[in-house]
């Protein structure tokens, strides 16, 4: 059976490149990087390089490059670190209702400590208003966590705005980068950031390896504390193929980002004109225009999402209903209410993320298959044909 | 986790190839349940004659657990007496699945108590109809 991969926002296979550039490191060149003799400084010196390409990936200065275990972790050390760093200054936190858990969780934690929280409603494309922001910021405010692109429908927040906004008000910005690496550009400083989180597994170096960008002189404080790795921001031993593995994803997505995000673009566009033709009530969420190159999120009306996704599943389709991460839950999004969809069209939904390894051939095995899916599901349905009857009417 | 449902042959084939799906357009009863908990729903339809089910067909809105527990169940008590296919429970449908995982055991009871209100359906008619007969011999009801 023909297997397709619509799931990159969830994770990314590793790139055969990457691969090969971590074998040294998995086998011979065991040495730990804080160690004097050569066995570490040859690990050392991978390092360090590799710090160096992922800074030039995201215009910033190796210094600023944290390394981490990932997305989730960078979210809390910035927001923690942040919050605690300047508590004698304020203790409001802003943040918005699309967030990932690791932002929104981290901050309803800190609320559970004594700061105080502002969690921002979004518009129906899932969008946060700059004036929101304006109107949320007050005397007390010390952080601002915003992402940059959304996980779940894809929408790209006006994050220069809120970061240029930020630092007028002297106020940290923290935008969670995860799901644009490799799709569309991520400069730390057009996107006005303090600090900025990456994660490998989406963008083709493996899981538990991630980046928090910290924007020098920031006021920010580490939240975990032993040794004096990374600067002592985030203390532990180095993880080395990681590491290495990020430094050569990054030069390979930033190298090949223009080009691969107008095929997946236009692969994008495909998935999205063949659904609206081939299949009746369908809605696409998220930004018309400010959005993912990779993703398609779509609320198909009258089929339970599970049961979607399952039937995909026996067809050899990977996709998801949302963020992989909550999906043994059978809670709506959090995202998609949160834009106004109801519960019902919420559970009802499909994101299909695409990547490199994605092609035409697998857009049109993935419409053939689906509308007979859709079909069957409709008509298994006690709804479909009163709501056919009623739609009538209207 | 799901991922127990991915493994199970049995409710996979359930699924693909459901059992009596679809609905009665005469139906002696029809009865339907939903769990507020997911928002899925199960509808089913029964043809009772005397006090046999000669059939019985569903619809459902729901996850594959609900599909396949509705298809087993259709068939579990397919012409059987009333009183025979009312004593079968979530319990028999986990069973001739061969289990369900924890989170999906809920899903398995929607199928039992819309066929359970189809019957409810079926005896008030009947009552109903009874009614009618008796009046229209001028007997008392
Ligand atoms: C927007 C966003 N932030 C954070 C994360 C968490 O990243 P990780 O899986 O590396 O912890 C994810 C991934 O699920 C994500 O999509
Ligand atoms: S999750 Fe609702 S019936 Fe299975």
């Amino acid at each position: 059976m023909k297997k397709v991969y619509f799931d990159h926002s969830a994770t990314t296979p590793v790139h055969p490149i990457v691969a090969e550039e971590i074998i040294p490191y998995i086998t011979g060149k065991f040495g730990n990087p804080s160690s004097v003799h050569f066995l570490g400084r040859e690990v050392r010196k991978a390092v360090e390089a590799a710090r160096e390409k992922i800074a030039q990936g995201i215009g910033a200065k190796p210094e600023e490059i944290v390394f981490t275990s990932g997305g989730t972790e960078s979210d809390n050390m910035a927001i923690k670190g942040a919050a605690y760093a300047n508590c004698r200054k304020g203790n409001h936190i802003i943040t918005s209702a699309v967030e990932h858990h690791a932002v929104l969780d981290t901050c309803e934690a800190l609320k559970e400590e004594g700061f105080t929280l502002t969690v921002l409603p979004v518009d129906k494309y899932g969008m946060v208003s700059l004036a929101a922001v304006a109107e949320a910021i007050k005397e007390q405010t010390i952080v601002i966590s915003i992402m940059h692109t959304n996980n779940e429908v894809g929408t790209i927040q006006p994050v220069y705005d809120i970061g240029r906004l930020a630092r007028e008000k002297g106020i940290l910005f923290h935008t969670d980068a995860v799901q644009s690496m490799g799709k569309i550009p991520v400069h730390v400083d057009d996107l006005e950031a303090d600090l900025l989180t990456i994660s490998g597994h989406k963008f083709y170096a493996p899981k538990g390896i991630g980046v928090l960008y910290i924007r020098q002189g920031s006021n920010w404080q580490p939240v975990s504390h032993g040794g004096s790795q990374e600067r002592r921001q985030r203390p532990g031993t180095e993880n080395v193929s990681g590491i290495i593995a990020l430094g050569k994803a990054m030069e390979l997505v930033v190298s090949e980002l223009e080009e691969e995000s107008q095929r997946l673009a236009r692969l994008r566009d495909k998935i999205i004109q063949g659904v609206l033709e081939r299949i009746p009530h369908v809605h696409v969420n998220g930004h018309p225009i400010k959005r993912l190159p990779n993703l398609v999120n779509l609320t198909i009306e009258f089929v339970e999402g599970e049961s979607l996704l399952f039937s995909l599943d026996m067809k050899g389709i990977a996709a998801s209903s949302g963020s992989a991460c909550t999906s043994d839950s059978t809670d709506p999004s959090h995202v998609l209410l949160s834009m106004g969809i109801s519960p019902q069209n919420a559970q009802g939904s499909l994101r299909l993320s695409l990547g490199r390894d994605n092609n035409d051939e697998d857009v049109e095995y993935f419409l053939d298959v689906l509308a007979p899916i859709i079909d069957r599901l409709r008509a298994m349905s006690p709804f479909f044909q009163q709501n056919m009857i009623r739609l009538r009417l209207d | 986790m799901e991922t127990g449902i991915h493994d199970n042959e049995i409710l996979i084939d359930h699924f693909m190839n459901s059992r009596n799906l679809g609905k009665i357009e005469d139906a002696d009863g029809i009865g339907m349940a939903g769990d507020p908990s997911c928002g899925d729903y199960v509808k089913v339809y029964i043809k009772v004659d005397k006090v046999h089910l000669t059939d019985i067909k569903y619809e459902v809105f729901g996850c594959p657990s609900a599909v396949a527990t509705a298809s087993v169940f259709s068939e579990l008590v397919k012409g059987k007496s009333i009183v025979e296919a009312q004593l079968i429970d979530n319990h028999d449908i986990v069973e001739a699945l061969h289990g369900l995982p924890e989170q999906k055991l809920h899903c398995s009871c929607m199928a039992v108590e819309a066929f359970d209100k189809a019957v409810i359906d079926w005896v008030m008619k009947s009552i109903a109809n009874s009614k009618e007969e008796f009046e229209s011999l001028g007997l008392p009801f």
